[in-house]
C-alpha cells in the first residue's frame, strides 16, 4: 500500500485550493467523519461544515475549514469540492 | 486671432480632453480583462471536477431517483430567461447584442407557447426592459464587471426555487431555465449565446467515450441527498461561469470601443489641426495683402500729388 497514493484535488468555485498526492484524506460528511486511504471504494459524499485534512505524500498535513460541498472518490482520485475553504 | 482660428483651437482642446478619457478607459479595461480572464481560469478546476467526477451522471444512473431538476415537464408552461448584460455603457454593442440574442430566444419560446419570465443582470438590460414597459421578474445590478460566487449563488438560489415550484399551479414557477450570456472566445471575439440550463439533460455519453464503466459509487448518506446537494452546485457553477465570461467579454468590448474612440479622436485632432493651420495661414496672407495694398495706395497717392 505504501506505493499507492491518492491524487487529490481540493477546489472551490473561486480557486484551486490544494492539489497533489496524498496518503490520506479525512473529512466530515452528513453521516460522520470519514477517512479515505488508497484503494477506497468509489464514493460520493455530501460534506458538512467542518475540517478537511489531507496528509500529503511527504508526511506533512494540511487542514482546511470547509463550509458545505462534496467529496468524490474513484480510482484513487479524490475530489473535494468545497463551497468555501480557509486554511 | 481670427474668430475661425479660435473656434478650431477650442474644438481641438475639447477633442483632446475626450481623448484622454477614452484612452484612460481603454487602459483600465485592458488591465481588467487580464484579471477577469484569470478568474475564469481560476473557476475552471471546480467546474472540471464537477463534470470530471461524472458525479451528476453517476447519480442519475445509479439512483433512478426522479429529481425535480432533471425531470422534464410533459407540458411546459413557463420558462425563465436569465439575461446577463453590463451595468455601464461605453462598451460598444456588448449589452445590445446580448439583449438581441435574448429577444430572439424569447420569441422562440413564445412560439412554443410558453410564458416567459425574465431575470436580468446588469443595469443596461433593466433599462431596456423598463423603457419598453416589459415585466421584469427580478434583477440584480451593481456587479457586472466583478462578479463573485456569492452573486452567482443568490441568482441560482432564486432560479432553482422558481424551477422547483410547479408551474401549472404556482404563478412564479417555471418549467425551463435558459441563460443568455456573452461567451469570451478571445480578446477580439465575444459571442452572445443562449443555453438551456434546466432541466438538465442526462446525456448518456458525449464527446470522448468515458474510459470504462462508471465506478459503482457508494453514496453518503444516500443517492437522493447527494443529488439534492449536487445539482444546485452544478447550476451555481454554471451561472458563475456565465457571469465571469460575461464580465471578461464586457471588459474586452469596452476596451475595443474605447480604442476606436481614441483612434477617432486622433483622426479628428489631425484634421482639425490642418484646418486651424489653413485658417491661420489665410489670416496671415490676408494681413500681408492688406499691408501691401495699403502701401500701394499710399505710394500712388503721393505720386499723384507731385
Amino acid at each position: 500500500m505504501a506505493d499507492k497514493l491518492l491524487t487529490v484535488e481540493f477546489v472551490t468555485p473561486e480557486k484551486r485550493v490544494w492539489s497533489g498526492k496524498a496518503t490520506m484524506v479525512s473529512a466530515r460528511t452528513l453521516e460522520g467523519d470519514l477517512g479515505i486511504l488508497p484503494d477506497h471504494t468509489p464514493l460520493l459524499g455530501v460534506l458538512v461544515d467542518g475540517k478537511v485534512s489531507i496528509k500529503s505524500e511527504d508526511g506533512s498535513a494540511v487542514e482546511f475549514d470547509v463550509s458545505g460541498g462534496f467529496l468524490s472518490v474513484a480510482n484513487n482520485r479524490v475530489s473535494v469540492l468545497g463551497e468555501t475553504a480557509a486554511q | 486671432m481670427g474668430a475661425q482660428l479660435r473656434i478650431y483651437r477650442r474644438r481641438i482642446r475639447s477633442v483632446k480632453a475626450t481623448k484622454k478619457i477614452t484612452r484612460a478607459m481603454e487602459l483600465i479595461s485592458a488591465s481588467r480583462i487580464v484579471k477577469a480572464q484569470q478568474r475564469v481560469s481560476a473557476s475552471t478546476p471546480y467546474a472540471n471536477e464537477l463534470t470530471l467526477t461524472r458525479a451528476v451522471s453517476a447519480v442519475a444512473t445509479f439512483s433512478n431517483t426522479n429529481h425535480p431538476l432533471t425531470t422534464e415537464s410533459a407540458a411546459p408552461k413557463r420558462a425563465a430567461v436569465l439575461i446577463i448584460t453590463s451595468d455601464r455603457g461605453m462598451a460598444g454593442a456588448y449589452s445590445s447584442s446580448a439583449i438581441k440574442e435574448a429577444d430572439g430566444l424569447i420569441v422562440t419560446l413564445k412560439q412554443r407557447g410558453l410564458e416567459v419570465d425574465t431575470y436580468l443582470v446588469g443595469r443596461k438590460a433593466v433599462n431596456y426592459f423598463k423603457f419598453r414597459n416589459r415585466t421584469i421578474k427580478n434583477s440584480w445590478t451593481g456587479f457586472s464587471d466583478n462578479p463573485t460566487y456569492a452573486h452567482a449563488k443568490t441568482i441560482s438560489d432564486e432560479l432553482i426555487a422558481a424551477f422547483i415550484k410547479d408551474a401549472q399551479v404556482e404563478i412564479d414557477g417555471v418549467d425551463e431555465l435558459h441563460i443568455v450570456y456573452t461567451e469570451f472566445k478571445s480578446m477580439i471575439t465575444q459571442i452572445a449565446m443562449n443555453k438551456r440550463m434546466l432541466p438538465l439533460e442526462v446525456v448518456e455519453s458525449d464527446g470522448p467515450a468515458p474510459a470504462g464503466l462508471l465506478p459503482a459509487y457508494e453514496f453518503e448518506p444516500n443517492a437522493e441527498e447527494v443529488l439534492n446537494a449536487l445539482l444546485p452546485r452544478y447550476i451555481e457553477s454554471r451561472v458563475y461561469n456565465a457571469l465571469l465570461q460575461s464580465a471578461a467579454s464586457e471588459h474586452a468590448a469596452r476596451r475595443r470601443a474605447m480604442k476606436s474612440a481614441t483612434d477617432n479622436a486622433d483622426e479628428l485632432i489631425k484634421s482639425l489641426t490642418r484646418l486651424a493651420n489653413a485658417a491661420r495661414q489665410a489670416e496671415i496672407t490676408q494681413e500681408i495683402s492688406e499691408i501691401v495694398g495699403g502701401a500701394d495706395a499710399l505710394a500712388s497717392a503721393s505720386a499723384g500729388s507731385e
